[in-house]
Order: structure tokens, then sequence, then C-alpha cells
């Protein structure tokens, strides 16, 4: 059986591979991406724990469905939110949505 | 009533009169003047029956009608006011009420009461006269009615009230009151017309030359006060301990005694009331004023008073003097007097304002009163006194119709030809011949005026000065005869020339020829005065004079002469003084008809040629009034603005006030510069600038980039985690 940490190196690849994405990307969409990827590999670290310390028990697998839903819920709000900024500034780029400084 | 009341309730009736014009009927002019007028009567009324009653008592002089109250309490007794009325108080209660009555009444047609309202009068100037127009259609300039007409009989009911209020008090203190009411109420009346700027300057004058002497006499009462403890006349004038006790104690002042301290400062405000010499100035100027107001201040009341009492004090004056040779006061009342007599007497000969010359009189002839005092004639001074009032209210009054005459002619020759004759009506150059148009004022007037230069036998003049002179004569005091001698011979000279002026010859002036004869209310008073000049002087007519002194006693003096303790000897009849009044009196007459008699209109005085340069002198008034203005007015003046506005005020007061000031506001600006600006300021805007300075430099943290800020939180976290394992959990 493929240990434990094989699966949380690989969550870890993961959420790094998604924060940057998060931080490094311009594209406000691909952000989005970035932060369901983070979101998924927590799942991964989620479900390896359950399987390997905790089988009996079904709280890991119910937690990643509710971080699914979560996820759905908020990307759904975002890509809402990045419309409507197209909207009024026709760009979706990160860097020119600063209007939030001094 | 009993007359003690009477005496209490006689000075009310003017003050009351005063109060109800003021307060309520000043609109309605007639009912102002017949309250003011009975209000006159009244007190006359009662003031005859005091005195027809004095005349009654036997002894009354030792039995005086007195009664008092106590009125300011002082440590442990009280200050009383009260009345008295002594013979010599009674006399003058007779005169005063007389002259004050006639006054009231002549006030009435002086103010033209009953004219139409002028053209364009106003108030504080004399009426200009009205035009009417008659059933001809002609038109007329006719005397109008003053403007302020109700506001003057105010005026001299209250200064009615001042002269009662003296005469029937019983001490220094109500007599001061009631001397003031009359100062105040001459200024108000000088300056009736108040829009002329000489009223004013005369009202001003008047004041404040009386109030000199005002001042002294206060000292001298005061100084009474602290010398006796009383103020009262019959505990110090006429007690014998007192008088003794303060004849006794010297004043340590120029050897006088206290007596004699005190009345010379009691003196000094005769002399500023009465206005002699040096304090004369004021009386001709106060000419300025209605006539009535002349005759009011000048004869009834308010000179008078002031030799009223001088006569009052008189045992005071004398009271370290033993009958031969006179005391320092005494000497020194008596050369004011005579010399005022003489001064003021050459003065009134170049005057040609036709009142001006009867102020002179005035002050001439209080000068003999008072040089009467000087020398000890007491009943001859209260004699002149008495026939004074009259027949100088008879003058003055006299004078008011002449001019009232005079301007009723200068208006009628504005109603032919407008504006008419540009000429003074009160210029004796500009009359003549006015004994036809106004011939009751002319009768009158000479009976006044024969009077005044103490024509022989008929007039009370002659008895009231032939007894002055007498009196000086037979008890050596030459030099007082003397002058006295020659007062008296200019005195008949410019009453004649007065005379022969304004009413012999012909007319010299158009106004002159249209003079008409005043109304009744003004020749009323004056028949009643001239009556009284001439008959005031037979009660006191001296004994052994031939013939008359058998059908008549010396009444005046036995009445008069018990107001004292020691009964003065009356002044028996001598030829000298008898032949040198007569020679004064008709020589002086003589002179003043054989000089002016031809003189034509617009001459020069026919005098002024041969007394050269000293008839501009005297013209001049000797230039009395030029003195003080450089002695007093102008240093006075100099003081007020230079000395002590300038440099006391201006320069010393408001100098430290500055510098006070100023330093004050260096120490503030020591502490706002030093203190307050840098440090307590200086913290405050560091903090603040520090903040901003901080928050400006931080604030190009704050991009407004989403993924910035992430990245910067996960340093952070990264970083906190990091010392967080390493260093906080040591493994």
């Amino acid at each position: 059986m493929i240990p434990l940490s094989y699966y949380l190196v690989f969550a870890a690849a993961l959420f790094c591979i998604g924060l940057y994405g998060v931080l490094a990307r311009k594209n406000a969409i691909a952000i989005l991406m970035g932060i369901e990827m983070m979101l998924n590999a927590v799942n991964v670290n989620l479900v390896a724990f359950w399987r390997y310390r905790t089988p009996d028990l079904i709280v890991g697998q119910a937690f990643a469905v509710m971080v699914f839903a979560v996820a759905a819920a908020e990307v759904a709000v975002g890509l809402a939110l990045i419309i409507s900024v197209y909207r009024s500034r026709h760009s979706i780029s990160a860097d020119e949505i600063d209007m939030l400084k001094w | 009533m009993t007359t003690v009341t009477l005496i209490w309730l006689l000075p009310l009736p003017p003050l009351l009169a005063f109060f109800l014009i003021v307060l309520f009927t000043n609109r309605n002019k007639g009912l102002s003047h017949s309250i003011a007028v009975g209000a006159a009567l009244l007190s006359w009324a009662g003031s005859m029956v005091v005195f027809l009653r004095s005349l009654q008592v036997e002894r009354f002089g030792e039995q005086p009608f007195m009664s008092n109250i106590n009125w300011l309490p002082t440590a442990n007794s009280w200050l009383k006011i009260g009345i008295l009325i002594d013979p010599l108080s009674a006399a003058t209660l007779f005169f005063v009420s007389w002259t004050i009555l006639m006054i009231f009444l002549y006030s009435v047609g002086y103010h033209n009461y009953g004219q139409p309202k002028g053209d364009h009068d106003r108030p504080g100037l004399p009426p200009h006269g009205a035009t009417v127009i008659d059933e001809h259609g002609h038109k007329h300039r006719v005397p109008s009615i003053e403007p302020m007409y109700s506001r003057f009989f105010a005026f001299i009911g209250l200064f009615a009230f001042g002269m009662y209020l003296l005469v029937v008090s019983d001490n220094f203190l109500t007599l001061f009151i009631g001397w003031e009411i009359m100062g105040l109420c001459s200024y108000l009346l000088i300056g009736f017309w108040y829009a002329k700027e000489s009223a004013r300057a005369a009202m001003i004058k008047a004041f404040i030359t009386t109030r000199v002497g005002d001042v002294f006499m206060l000292l001298g009462i005061v100084y009474l006060y602290s010398a006796s403890g009383t103020l009262n006349f019959r505990d110090t004038l006429y007690n014998a301990d007192v008088l003794t006790h303060l004849a006794e104690t010297p004043a340590g002042f120029l050897g006088l005694s206290t007596a004699g301290f005190i009345s010379l400062l009691l003196f000094i405000g005769t002399v500023g009331k009465s206005a002699q010499w040096p304090l004369h100035v004021w009386l001709p100027d106060a000419m300025e004023g209605p006539t009535p107001v002349s005759a009011m201040i000048h004869a009834a009341t308010m000179v008078s008073a002031g030799v009223y009492m001088l006569v009052r004090i008189f045992p005071l004056l004398t009271a370290d003097w033993h009958g031969h040779g006179l005391t320092p006061a005494m000497m020194v009342v008596a050369f004011i007097g005579a010399f005022t007599a003489l001064f003021a007497a050459s003065i009134a000969v170049t005057q040609n304002d036709i009142k001006r010359v009867l102020a002179y009189s005035t002050i001439s002839q209080l000068g003999y009163m008072v040089a009467a005092l000087g020398i000890g004639a007491f009943v001859a001074a209260a004699f002149h006194l008495v026939t004074h009032a009259f027949f100088k209210g008879l003058l003055f009054l006299g004078s008011g119709s002449v001019i009232h005459g005079m301007e009723h002619g200068l208006l009628h020759t504005e109603s032919d030809a407008p504006p008419g004759e540009q000429i003074d009506p009160q210029n004796m150059m500009n009359m003549g011949g006015l004994r036809k148009k106004m011939p009751i004022t002319f009768i009158t007037f000479v009976v006044g005026g024969l009077t005044l230069s103490g024509f022989p036998i008929f007039t009370a003049g002659f008895w009231s000065k032939d007894e002055i002179l007498a009196d000086a004569f037979l008890h050596g005091h030459w030099a007082v005869f003397l002058t006295l001698a020659v007062a008296a011979l200019l005195t008949a000279f410019y009453t004649m020339r007065q005379i022969t002026l304004t009413f012999l010859r012909d007319p010299r002036t158009d106004s002159a020829q249209h003079a008409q004869e005043t109304p009744w209310t003004m020749t009323f008073p004056l028949v009643i005065l001239a009556l009284l000049a001439i008959t005031a002087g037979w009660v006191g007519i001296p004994e052994g004079f031939p013939v008359l002194s058998l059908f008549v006693r010396n009444f005046f003096h036995e009445f008069v002469a018990g107001t004292l303790l020691e009964r003065p000897e009356p002044v028996f009849f001598h030829i000298v003084p008898l032949l040198t009044s007569v020679i004064a009196s008709l020589g002086g007459l003589y002179l003043g008809w054989v000089i002016y008699r031809d003189m034509p209109a617009g001459a020069e005085d026919p005098i002024a040629k041969p007394l050269g340069l000293v008839y501009g002198l005297i013209k001049n008034k000797y230039y009395f009034d030029e003195i003080y203005d450089y002695l007093f007015v102008r240093p006075a003046y100099w003081i007020c603005e230079t000395f002590t506005y300038l440099w006391l005020d201006r320069g010393f007061i408001d100098g430290v006030l500055h510098t006070i000031a100023r330093a004050a506001f260096s120490v503030g600006s020591v502490f706002r510069n030093w203190i307050d600006k840098p440090i307590v300021n200086g913290f405050g805007d560091f903090v603040g600038e520090s903040v901003k300075r901080f928050g400006r430099t931080l604030r190009f943290v704050q991009t407004g980039r989403v993924q910035q800020y992430m990245v910067m939180t996960l340093v952070i976290v990264f970083g906190t985690l990091f010392y967080y394992l390493f260093f906080l959990v040591r493994p």
C-alpha cells in the first residue's frame, strides 16, 4: 500500500502549485482556478488522513464533500464578481483591479 | 392758623407752583402763569399777615416768631432746622414778598401773554414777533409770545421758593440751601434764552463766579459749626456767651479772632452773591436774561440775599468790636464795600445799555450797604437794603418796559418796510423822547431814578443813603464817607444821564418814534413799586430832622435795631452829611441833565472827549474781564487742556498704563515664542506629523493588488512560523 506520506507530498505539491497560481497569475479566472487547486489539495489530505488513520469513521469523506460544496459556491460567486468587474473595466487582469489603495 | 405755622408754610406755594407747572400744566400757558402768580399771591398774603403780626409784638426782637424741628441726627444731638422771623427778617420778608409778587405779575406782560405765536420763534431765543393782518388788510408786525412761557414761570417759582426759604430759615444750613437754589435758578434764568451764545457764556460765568464765593461761605459755615457746635442764628449770633467766646479765641490767621475769620469767610459768600469787587464781573453779563429775571436777581432776591446774610451775621462781624476803631474784618468789609460803590458807579457812567447801567448801579448800591455794615451801621444797611429793593426793582422793571416799548417800535418799522431798522433796542443812544410814548413808564422810572440818586426829602433813597453817610460821618470814618459821597454824586449823574437819554428830548430813531406803552400787567407793578419806593423811606427819618421828625418817628430804626442784643443808638441828625447828600444828589442830577440834554442822534458820548483815555478805561470796565481772562480763565484752560489732558492724562497716566500693557505683552510674547510655540505646540505637532510621515512612508505597501497582499501575508505567516518554530519552541 502506498504510504501516507506520498499522498501528503502530492497534496503539498498540489497546494503549492495552486498557491503559485493564485499569487503569480494575472488572469483572475486563473487565480480562481488556483484557489480550486488549493482546496482540492486540502481535500486530498482530508481523504488520505481518513483512510490511513480513522477508516471506521466517515467524517473525513463528509468533510471533503462539504469543501466541494463550498468551493462550488465560491466559484459561482467569484465568477459573478469577475464578470461584473469585466463589465465595468473591460479587463480581468488582477493587476489592473487595484482601486482599493491609498 | 398760628403765626408760626404760617411762617413754615410761606415758602411752599412757589415750590408747589414749580412742580405743578413742570409736571402737569406746562402745555397750558395761561394756567401756568395763573398758578405761579397765584402762588406768589399766597406767599405775599402770608408774608403780609406775618409782617403785620410782628409789628404788634412788643419788644419783638427779644421774642421773635421761632420754631424748629429735629432734622439730622448727629453724634449725641440733633441738627435742627426751623424758622425764625425777627425784625430783620420781617422787614426783609416785607420787601421780598412785594417785589416777588410784582415781578411775577410783570412777567405775564413782559413775555407777551395774549399775543400770537411768532412766525419763526423757537425755544431758546427771544421772540422775534409775529405778523397779523387787520380788518383793512394791512400787515402788522406785533410782539409774539415767549415760546417757553411756562418754563419761565416754573423757574421763577423755584427762585421765589429759594428766597422765601432763605428769609424764614433760622440757621445757616437752610439759609445756604435757599442760597444755592437761587444760584441754580439764576443760572437757569440768565441762560433762559440758551440758544444765544452770549447768554450761555453769561450763565456759566454767573454760576462759576458765585460758586467761588459760595465755597468760602460753606467753609465759614463749617468753621462756625465746629467752633460753636450749632448753626442756629439765635444760638450763635444772638447769644452773648458764644459771641464772646468766638471773639476771644484767636483764629491764628492774620491776627483775626475766630469771629472775625468766620465772618470774613461768610462775607466772601456775600461778595460772590452780591457781586462785590472783585467778584462783580458776573452781574453785568447776567443782563442777558429776560428783564424780570434781572429785576429778580438784582433787586428783590439774589443780590439782596447776599447783603441780608451779611446783615444777619453782623453780630458775629462786630463781636470783637468795642465801638471805636474798626476790627480788621470790618475794615476789609468797609473797604470792599466803599471801593465797589465808587468803582461800579464810575463804570455805570459810561455804559450805553439801559440794563447794564442799572446792573452797575446795583453793584454800587450793594457796595453802599456792605460799606455801611463795615463801619457798623447795622440799621442803615438794612434800611438801604429795603429801599434799594423797591427802587431797583422798579428801575429794572421800568427798563424792561422801555425795552419792550422799543421792541414794539422796532417791529413797527418792520411792518412798513422789512427788514426794518437794525438797532439795539437796549441801547439808550437809540432812544429819546419816550416820555410822550410811554407816560406811565416815564413817571415811574423817574420816581425810581430820583430815589436811586437820593432826591431830597421825598424819596426813600434819600433817607437810607443819608443814614449811611451820616453814620460814616458821625463815627469819623472819613475815607468811607468821602468815597460814598463821590459815589452818590456819580449815581445821581448816571441816573439823570439815563433818564435824559431815554425819555427826554426828541426820539433819535424810528423805533423810539413808534414805541408804545406796555400793557397793564407791566405798568401796574411799576406804579405799585413807585409808591413803595417813595413811601418806604418815610419810616426811617432820623431823629432831630427839622420839621419832619415832629410828625414821624424813626420807626424803622426802633423796629430793626431790636434784632441785635445791644440796641444800637439811632443816628442823630447832622447838617454836614445832609448837605453832602443833597449837594451830591442835586449836583449829579443837574450835571446829567446839562451834559446830555442836547445829544444828537449817533453822536459820541459828550463825556468821552474830556475824560480821554480814562473814558476808554472805564468804558471797558477797567478791563476786569480781560484781566480775569488772563489770570484765571486761560490758566484754567491751560491746566485742563495742556497740563491735565496732555501731560497728566495722556502723558503720565496713559503712559503708565501703556508701559504696563507693553510689559505684560512682552512677557506674554516670551512665553508664547519660547514655551508655548516650541514646546507645547512642537510636541503636539511632532506627534501628529510623525504619524503622518510614518503613514506616508508606509502607504506604498497598500497597492490595491490582492496578490501582493497575499504574498505579504504569506511572508509574514512564514516568518512568524519560522520564528515560532525555531526560536520559541526549542526542539
